[in-house]
Order: structure tokens, then C-alpha cells, then sequence
């Protein structure tokens, strides 16, 4: 078992700092699996120098977000895995 | 409500009470400028900075309804963290806290979602279930719950008092506790971890299609949504939230 594997919740955080709408209830399709969910129900597996978000279906990395913590902020965000984001304007 | 897009910003909010719950656990009470409210279930991030500049960041369930005009976080104190000791044992009353949230649509519930829920908490994964069973009463609404609570022993029961006065004056309230380490010898309840046995018993039937949340350790978590799916109640409504070994 991980001890770091945590729901797509955990992830909102980080996400938040990116995206200007709310990702935990945004349905991501897997682009291994064809799997959607929102990501709030994915896997997330936290850590202090980055965010992998996997698909609960198949394990694939759906998102990968690292955020530089020295100097002026500088984000690095993997979206491959992903195929599509469904997302409302507003909550 | 977050009604105006928006990307999650830091902020400072003002520690104004303080209150232990149990020996190992504190709730801190917060009054935050600007805060726009929350749904029962979701979390604030919470940062400290030290001296020389290094940051520690955890997440923290908010256990307050909505309703309420401040922001209830309960902290568990483990030993090695790096973040809970200074929020148990440094923080002050006046102190500022760094936080940022709310966070999180997906593990949240609103009163008017109605549907027929079932709760089940570890320890101090209690926080976001009493936030919904907070904002239930507080919106008078009277969606049946069961909440199945698993702690340590009779003394590590977070909110048991209160959780006993509101079970006392709702019948649609349904509390069950089981504890896991020690009981008192007049125990009558149940006496081991969470298990398939358990749910089957206390869950009710899939069939009637019931909401569940639950939260607390992960492995906890991952049994009882494991359970849970083979006692055959949907995936898609089964919402989990692990704490995981946070390292706190």
C-alpha cells in the first residue's frame, strides 16, 4: 500500500493555484482507459515537490503539476494524460 | 459560494477561540476576512513559515457548518509533525494563521441534495462528517443519517457530547460508535475495526441507493469503500477522503 496515494481532494490545493474553476468536480477523461470521473474521486499522491493525479481505473498519470518553491513561482503542468476536461463556469 | 472565478490565494485568518476535544486533538476557531463561505466537506490548506524561511503545508477538514460566521479546523496532534504540534500546543488566541480554501466541491454536501447518507469516520476524520451533520441541523433539514464512528477508545470520542445531544433530539440521527483499542467495561457497543460484517449491518440496504462519506486514515478508508462496493452500493457514490499518514 502507498501512504502517500490520497483522493483527487488533495490535489485541489495546487490545482486551485492554476485554474480559475473548481477541479475536484470536473470530470477528466483518461486518455489510456477512456475512464471519466471527476478528478475528486481519482488518486492523488502528494508530495512536497509535486502532484501526480492517476486514474482510478487503470493507474495511468492523468496530471502532473510541480510547482518551483525557490524564486518567482514557476509552474510545470503535464495534462497528457488526459483526453478531455468538462467543466462548468461556475459552481 | 465561489460564484466569481477565481484562483485560490493565501490569506490570514484570526484565531479567536481555542478549545481541546480530546487529549490528543484541538479544534481551532477562525475568523477569516473576506471568506466566502463553504460547503460542509470540504478543507483549508494551512502553511507555516519559519524564520529562515521553510514552509510546511498541510490540509485541514473544516468541521463547522456553513452556517456558522467562523471556521472551525480540528487538529490531531501527532508527535513527529511537523505542522500539528505548533497548532495544538504554540498557537494562540489573536494569533494569525496562514490558510487558504475552501477547497474541494467533490467530498462536500449540501442540505438540499437530500438523499439518504451514511457516514463513516476514523478518529479525526469525524471533522468534514460534522460539518455536514452540523449543517443538516442548521438548515433544519431532516435527511436521514447514519454516522458509524470508529475511535480509539471511549475517551478519543471527538464531539461525542455533542454528537449525543443531537442524536438524542432527532430520531432520523443514527449514531454508532465502535472502538478499536480500549472500552469501558459497561461498553455495549461494538468492540473492533470497521469490517465487511459491520457495514452490513449498519449500512443501509444499496438498494435505497444511500450517499456515503467517508474519511479517516486511508486504510481505513480503503476498507470501508472496498466493503461497501461489495455489499454492492455504487462506486460513484461512495466518496472518500483519505488523511493518509499526513506526517501532520
Amino acid at each position: 500500500m502507498d501512504e502517500h496515494r490520497l483522493d483527487g481532494n488533495a490535489a485541489g490545493g495546487i490545482l486551485g493555484e492554476v485554474f480559475t474553476f473548481e477541479m475536484t468536480t470536473t470530470r477528466a477523461a483518461c486518455a489510456h482507459c477512456g475512464a471519466t470521473g471527476p478528478l475528486g474521486s481519482s488518486m492523488a499522491y502528494v508530495s512536497e515537490i509535486g502532484t501526480v493525479v492517476r486514474c482510478t481505473a487503470c493507474d495511468s498519470v492523468l496530471i502532473r503539476v510541480v510547482r518551483q518553491v525557490d524564486g518567482p513561482q514557476r509552474y510545470w503542468l503535464d495534462l497528457k494524460g488526459v483526453e478531455y476536461l468538462q467543466f462548468r463556469e461556475r459552481l | 459560494m465561489a460564484d466569481i472565478p477565481r484562483k485560490l490565494a493565501w490569506r490570514i485568518g484570526e484565531v479567536v477561540e481555542t478549545s481541546p476535544d480530546t487529549p490528543r486533538t484541538k479544534s481551532l476557531f477562525l475568523k477569516i476576512p473576506g471568506w466566502e463561505g463553504h460547503r460542509a466537506g470540504q478543507h483549508v490548506d494551512v502553511r507555516l513559515t519559519a524564520e529562515d524561511g521553510y514552509q510546511a503545508q498541510r490540509s485541514y477538514s473544516i468541521a463547522s457548518a456553513p452556517e456558522n460566521g467562523r471556521v472551525e479546523l480540528l487538529v490531531e496532534r501527532l508527535d513527529d509533525g511537523e505542522v500539528s504540534p505548533y497548532l495544538t500546543d504554540e498557537i494562540r488566541v489573536g494569533d494569525g494563521l496562514e490558510l487558504r480554501g475552501p477547497i474541494g466541491g467533490w467530498f462536500a454536501w449540501e442540505a438540499r441534495e437530500g438523499g439518504h447518507l451514511l457516514l463513516v469516520a476514523g478518529g479525526s476524520g469525524i471533522a468534514p462528517l460534522m460539518a455536514m451533520i452540523r449543517h443538516r441541523k442548521a438548515a433544519g433539514n431532516d435527511t436521514p443519517v447514519r454516522l458509524l464512528y470508529s475511535s480509539r477508545s471511549y475517551e478519543e470520542i471527538i464531539f461525542r457530547e455533542e454528537l449525543e445531544a443531537l442524536a438524542a433530539e432527532d430520531t432520523s440521527l443514527e449514531i454508532i460508535h465502535t472502538l478499536t483499542r480500549w472500552a469501558p467495561p459497561e461498553w455495549e457497543g461494538y468492540h473492533r475495526r470497521i469490517d465487511a460484517e459491520m457495514l452490513a449491518e449498519i449500512a443501509p440496504a444499496a438498494e435505497e441507493g444511500p450517499l456515503a462519506f467517508v474519511c479517516g486514515p486511508t486504510p481505513l478508508v480503503e476498507t470501508v469503500a472496498t466493503d461497501l462496493v461489495g455489499l454492492g452500493h455504487e462506486p460513484a457514490r461512495v466518496k472518500t477522503e483519505r488523511f493518509g499518514p499526513t506526517g501532520g
